[in-house]
C-alpha cells in the first residue's frame, strides 16, 4: 500500500515528491545498517537452489529467482527546516516461474530454506491455476546460463557512506542561497538508492549486482505579494546512476549561456543561485503571443519529449494491446516496423536504446530475468528500426535473443517489460547551441522540463518548460511566459532541422517512470544534445480564475 | 492470517507502549489481504495474491522523533522495534513543527467492511474476469483488464491513551475494449467496497457498446463546447482540485486558493451555485474511516456550499499558528447533484459533446489550476438531444474553477474511480458550457 500511495504521489509530479511525510518503502533502519552487505552470495546461492528444485519437482519448466535487499534513503528540507530524513531497507524473494505453459508469481518477505521452497511451489500453484482459466502459452527465447557473475555501478563514492550531516548541510545551504537571493520559499531533497540484486535462473545463471542511483533537487517559489503571483524554477539536476560524485562539477561539466547546464556532475549551490534570479524574472517576463514558433530544445527539456513520444510508444506491450487498460496502445504497429519505411522522423533523427551508458539511470550488467544488456537502434535515419523486447516477446520480432530490458521495481513485483534508456544521437557536423540560434527568425528555447501530456497512443502531446526565451531574428531578446507547446509526435519528428553535436550531449531522465496494474515504477534515463524543431505551434497558458 | 481483531489490536498495541521511555510514543497496525489478476488480449497475463502486516513506532524525545517498523510480533521483537525507534529518534534532527500527541478521542463505528469482499478469492476473482472475457469474444472485440481486491486494517495507539481502529474492503475492476482493427475503444471503471454491487458483465457489455459506437470517428473543430462529463471524467478532473483544499499552501501565496494581497479564499463565491462538495464517512455509497491519520474523529464536512468555499484542511501545527481549530484532511469526497440521468442531460442538450472519460491529466499552472489532458475511449457528438455521431478525440486545458463556474446542469451523483489513483468518489455527471478543447488528436 505504501508503494501505491508513492506512486501516486509520485504521478503528481515533482512537487509532490518532496512532501514532509515522504513514504517510505520498506522498513526503516538506521544510516549505519544500510551499509552492512546484507546477505552473502554464496547463502543467496543456497537459497536459490533451493527454490529452483522446489519449483521444478512441482512440474515448472522453467523458474527464476530473485532475492532483493533495495535500500533507499530520503532527506527533505524546506527553508531553515530538515523535515523529514528517512532510511530504508525492503528485502525479501520473488520467484516467478512456468509451468503448463503459463507464468506464475509469488513472493515473501521471509527467506529461509523453507520460505523460499513454499514460495516456489506457490508460484507453481498460480501458473497452474491461471492456465485452467484463460491464458496464453508462454514462448522463452533461448537464454544462455552466465554461471556465477558479478556487477557493480561504477560508483566513486557511495552516497550512503556520505554522513548524513554533510547532506543536511548541502541542502540548508542551497536553502539559505535561495532565501537570501530573494525567494520566498524552497524545498529540496536528495534521494539515493541502492538495489542489490541477486538473480537465479534455471536455465544457469547466478548473478549479483549492485546497482546505484542518485537524485539531489530543490524548486524555489517567488511570490508577487501584491499581484498574488507566483512562480517556481525547478533545479536543473537529474537523476542519475552514479554514487556521491554527482555533487562534485568541474567547469568541464558546465555548459554556460542563458543559465548553466550541466553534463556528467552537477553543481547544487550554482544552479540555486541562478534559479532564484530565474524565478524573479519568470514573474515579470512578457506573456507569449501564441501561433507557430521554431524551438530549439535543450537536452534538460527534451530527454522528457524523448521520454513520451519515442520511448513509451516503441515499448512491445504497448504496440500489441498489453497495456490497453492502463498507459494504453502504440501509434506504432507490427506493420510499420515490417515495412522498413515508416518515417518517424526527419533524417536528422537516430534513437538508441542502450542498457550500458555510464552514469544512466538504465545502466545495469543483467536485467531482470538474467539477460545481458546491449544497445541496439530504434530509429535510423528517421525510419523506424526496432522495438524494445524481453524474453517471451522476442519471437513476435523475429529476434534470437532478448534485448534485455526487463525490470521489476522491487522483489515483491513480477518483472516486464520496461523501457531502457532511449536516448537521440548528437548530430555528425560540428554545431553548438549558439549557432543554432543564429539561424532562427522567431523561435523560442526552452530549458527543463515542465507540464507534460499525451494521448494514449502516443500522438498528441503538450509539454510546459522550466524557462523560455524569445528568439528574434537569431536573438535572445528576453523571457517569455505561459508558454506550451502542443504537436502530434510524426510530425514533430519529421519537423526536427538540425540537432546539435556530441560536445552539447547530456542525460535527463526519472525516477518514477510508471506502467502496468499494480503499478509499477521505473528509473530511465534519456540523452540529447540540442534540437531545433521547426513551426511547432505554442500555446498561451494564462488564465483567470 | 494477516487481518486480526480490534481486540486482539488493541491488546499487542497496549504491550507495545508499555515497553516505550520516550516521552511520547505511538504505535499502528496495519494489515491488508487481497489480491488481482490483470488480463489483456482476451487472455489472463499475470496474477497475484498478496499479503502484509507490520507494526508501525514512533517515539518522541523533545521534537527529535524516530519510527521504526517490524513485522515479527513475539515480545522480544516488540521490544527490539520500540527500542530501535528509540534509538532513531536520538539520531533524527529536531522539528520544529512537531505536534504534542493528541488526546483520546470519541469516534464512531466505521461502515466500510463488507464480509462478501473480505471472502473473495483467486476463483472468484478469476470468474469475475472469465465474464468480462466472454463478453469481448461473444463482440468479437479484444479485452485488456484489472480486477483488485483488498481488505485492510488499521489500529492506532498513543502514549496518551488515543485508541483508534477501521476494518475497510475494497474492489475496482476496470476494463478496456477495442475492436481489431483498432479503431474502436470503449471503457468502464467501477469501485466499490461490497462486491455483490460489482457486475464485471454489465460492466464490460457498457465498455463493448462505447467500443463499438466510437467506429467511424469525424474530425471537428477544437474550440469552446459544451460538454457532457460522465463520472468517470469528472472524477479525474476534480481530484486534482481536492487535493490543493489546504489552508497552510494558501496562506502562503502558492495555490489556487490563495487571495491576492495575502490569506486564502475561506467565504470566498469560488464557483457556480449549484456547486457543493462534502465528505461524509457515513454516505452508504462512499463509506470511509471515521477518522484522520493525526486521530482526528472525522464527520461530515462542506467544503464548497453552494460555490462558497466553505472549509479548508489544516494541519494541526498551521492551525495553531493561525489560531483555528484543525481541520484534517478528509477520506472521502462526493459532490451533489440532481435527479437528472444521463439520458436527461443529453436530450436536454442542443448542441455539445459527450465526453466518456478523461486522461493523462496533468497541471499546467497551480495559480489557475489550469490542467490538460485529453479524452479517451468515448467522445460524442450531440445535437437536438440526441448523439449523433462519434468524435475524434481532443485536448483541453481547463481549470476545475473555471469548469465550476460554467456549470449548466448536474445529473444524479455515481460512485466512479479516479482512473489514475484508483480512489473512489461520489460525483454526478456534468453538462458544462464553454469547455475549452485546444486540439485533436489521433488516438484511439
Amino acid at each position: 500500500m505504501r508503494r501505491k500511495e508513492f506512486l501516486q504521489l509520485s504521478a503528481m509530479g515533482l512537487g509532490a515528491l518532496i512532501l514532509p511525510g515522504m513514504p517510505s518503502f520498506g522498513r526503516e533502519v538506521t544510516p549505519q545498517e544500510l551499509l552492512d552487505g546484507g546477505m552473502d552470495v554464496s547463502t543467496k546461492k543456497q537459497l536459490a537452489d533451493v527454490a529452483l528444485a522446489a519449483a521444478k519437482a512441482k512440474g515448472a519448466t522453467y523458474t527464476d529467482v530473485r532475492i532483493g535487499r533495495y535500500l533507499n534513503q530520503f532527506i527533505t528540507t524546506r527553508e531553515k527546516k530538515v523535515q523529514n530524513v528517512a532510511n530504508t531497507e525492503s528485502f525479501g524473494v520473488g520467484i516467478r516461474v512456468i509451468a503448463d505453459g503459463c507464468w506464475g508469481f509469488a513472493a515473501s518477505y521471509k527467506v529461509t530454506k523453507e520460505d523460499v521452497a513454499n514460495t516456489a511451489q506457490r508460484a507453481v500453484a498460480v501458473a497452474k491455476a491461471n492456465a485452467k482459466v484463460k491464458a496464453g502459452v508462454v514462448q522463452l527465447v533461448p537464454q544462455k546460463g552466465y554461471g556465477e557473475v558479478s556487477w557493480k555501478t561504477p560508483i566513486e563514492k557511495n552516497a550512503f557512506e556520505v554522513p548524513i550531516k554533510e547532506k543536511v548541510d548541502l541542502l540548508l545551504q542551497v536553502n539559505s542561497i535561495a532565501m537570501d537571493g530573494g525567494a520566498s520559499f524552497i524545498n529540496s531533497a536528495i534521494l539515493a538508492v541502492d538495489e542489490q540484486k541477486y538473480f537465479a535462473s534455471s536455465d544457469g545463471s547466478y548473478i549479483d549486482q549492485d546497482i546505484h542511483r542518485i537524485y539531489p533537487f530543490f524548486n524555489v517559489t517567488k511570490i508577487d505579494k501584491a499581484s498574488g503571483k507566483f512562480d517556481t524554477r525547478r533545479s536543473l539536476s537529474s537523476p542519475v546512476g552514479m554514487g556521491y560524485e554527482y555533487l562534485t562539477a568541474t567547469d568541464a561539466d558546465k555548459v554556460q549561456g542563458v543559465t548553466t547546464r550541466y553534463k556528467g556532475r552537477y553543481d547544487m549551490l550554482e544552479d540555486v543561485k541562478n534559479a532564484t534570479n530565474d524565478v524573479a524574472q519568470k514573474l515579470t517576463a512578457k506573456s507569449v503571443e501564441p501561433g507557430k514558433y521554431d524551438l530549439i530544445l535543450d537536452p534538460s527539456h527534451l530527454w522528457l519529449t524523448i521520454h513520451e513520444s519515442v520511448a513509451h510508444p516503441t515499448e512491445l506491450d504497448r504496440v500489441l494491446g498489453y497495456e490497453a487498460n492502463y498507459a494504453g496502445t502504440s501509434f506504432l504497429t507490427l506493420e510499420k516496423l515490417r515495412s522498413k519505411n515508416f518515417q518517424f522522423g526527419s533524417k536528422q533523427v537516430n534513437i538508441v536504446a542502450d542498457k550500458l551508458q555510464p552514469g544512466s539511470l538504465g545502466a545495469v550488467g543483467y536485467d531482470d530475468e538474467g539477460v545481458g544488456t546491449k544497445q541496439w537502434d530504434i530509429i535510423k535515419d528517421g525510419v523506424l528500426v526496432n522495438f524494445q523486447a524481453i524474453r517471451d516477446q522476442a519471437h513476435i520480432l523475429g529476434l534470437k535473443e532478448s534485448q534485455g530490458c526487463c525490470y521489476s521495481q522491487s522483489w515483491s513485483d513480477v518483472q516486464f517489460q520496461r523501457m531502457p534508456n532511449i536516448s537521440l544521437q548528437p548530430g555528425k557536423e560540428p554545431l553548438t547551441p549558439d549557432d543554432m540560434i543564429k539561424n532562427v527568425e522567431k523561435g523560442v528555447y526552452i530549458i527543463g522540463d515542465g507540464s507534460f501530456s499525451i494521448d494514449q497512443q502516443r500522438y498528441n502531446f503538450q509539454f510546459g518548460g522550466q524557462t523560455f526565451y524569445e528568439i528574434k531574428n537569431g536573438k535572445i531578446v528576453g523571457m517569455l511566459k505561459d508558454v506550451a507547446y502542443q504537436a502530434n509526435t510524426q510530425e514533430f519528428w519529421n519537423s526536427c532541422a538540425a540537432v546539435a553535436d556530441k560536445s552539447d550531449y547530456r542525460l535527463g531522465g526519472a525516477f518514477n517512470d510508471g506502467k502496468g496494474q499494480p503499478a509499477q515504477s521505473n528509473a530511465v534515463s534519456h540523452g540529447s544534445a540540442t534540437t531545433r524543431f521547426n513551426g511547432v505551434n505554442v500555446i498561451n497558458t494564462a488564465r483567470k480564475i | 492470517m494477516a487481518i486480526i481483531t480490534k481486540d486482539e489490536a488493541q491488546a499487542l498495541l497496549k504491550k507495545v507502549l508499555g515497553y516505550s521511555k520516550a516521552d511520547e510514543c505511538e504505535a499502528s497496525i496495519t494489515a491488508s489481504e487481497g489480491g488481482n489478476i490483470r488480463y489483456a488480449r482476451n487472455a489472463i497475463s499475470t496474477a497475484g495474491d498478496v499479503s502484509t502486516l507490520s507494526l508501525v513506532v514512533s517515539s518522541t524525545f523533545g521534537k527529535k522523533t524516530g519510527t521504526a517498523t517490524v513485522d515479527e510480533f513475539d515480545d522480544a521483537s516488540l521490544q527490539k522495534v520500540v527500542k530501535r525507534s528509540e534509538e532513531l529518534a536520538q539520531l533524527a534532527p529536531e522539528n520544529p513543527e512537531y505536534m504534542p500527541l493528541l488526546e483520546p478521542q470519541v469516534y464512531k463505528d466505521g461502515i466500510t467492511y463488507v464480509p462478501a469482499t473480505a471472502a473473495m478469492t483467486p476463483d472468484s476473482r478469476a470468474e469475475a474476469v472469465a465474464k468480462s472475457i466472454q463478453v469481448a469474444e461473444d463482440a468479437k472485440l479484444e479485452a485488456a483488464g484489472y480486477i483488485e481486491n483488498n481488505t485492510s486494517f488499521v489500529a492506532m495507539m498513543n502514549s496518551k491513551g488515543l485508541f483508534a481502529h477501521n476494518l475497510e474492503t475494497e474492489v475496482i475492476f476496470s476494463v478496456t475494449m477495442r475492436n481489431e482493427q483498432g479503431t474502436g475503444s470503449g471503457y468502464a471503471a467501477r469501485g466499490f467496497n461490497d462486491i455483490t454491487k460489482l457486475d464485471t458483465l454489465t460492466a464490460t457489455k457498457i465498455a463493448a457498446k462505447k467500443a463499438a459506437g466510437s467506429v467511424g470517428a469525424k474530425a471537428i473543430e477544437p474550440g469552446k463546447y459544451t460538454v457532457i462529463l460522465e463520472p468517470v471524467a469528472g472524477a479525474y478532473m476534480l481530484e486534482n482540485m481536492f487535493r490543493g483544499l489546504d489552508a497552510r499552501s494558501a496562506d502562503e501565496g502558492r495555490s489556487f486558493m490563495s487571495k491576492p494581497g495575502g490569506g486564502n479564499r475561506l467565504g470566498d463565491q469560488l464557483m457556480d451555485e449549484k456547486v457543493t462538495i462534502y465528505s461524509d464517512p457515513f454516505n452508504k455509497e462512499l463509506p470511509a474511516s471515521t477518522w484522520s491519520r493525526e486521530g482526528y474523529p472525522i464527520e461530515r464536512m462542506n467544503w464548497i456550499d453552494k460555490g462558497k468555499v466553505q472549509n479548508l484542511t489544516y494541519s494541526r501545527y498551521w492551525a495553531q499558528k493561525k489560531g483555528v481549530q484543525p481541520v484534517p484532511f478528509p477520506n472521502n469526497f462526493i459532490m451533489e447533484g440532481g435527479d437528472a440521468s444521463l439520458e436527461d442531460l443529453i436530450k436536454s442538450t442542443e448542441k455539445g459533446i459527450l465526453v466518456s472519460r478523461l486522461w493523462y491529466i496533468r497541471m499546467v499552472d497551480p495559480q489557475t489550476l489550469l490542467l490538460t489532458g485529453l479524452t479517451r475511449d468515448g467522445t460524442f457528438y450531440i445535437e437536438n438531444g440526441e448523439i449523433k455521431f462519434p468524435v475524434k478525440n481532443f485536448r483541453f486545458n481547463e481549470s476545475p474553477v473555471i469548469m465550476l463556474n460554467n456549470v449548466e446542469a448536474l445529473g444524479k451523483p455515481e460512485r466512479s474511480i479516479s482512473v489514475e489513483s484508483y480512489r473512489s468518489y461520489l460525483v454526478p455527471p456534468m453538462k458544462i458550457r464553454d469547455f475549452t478543447f485546444t486540439s485533436l488528436s489521433d488516438a484511439v
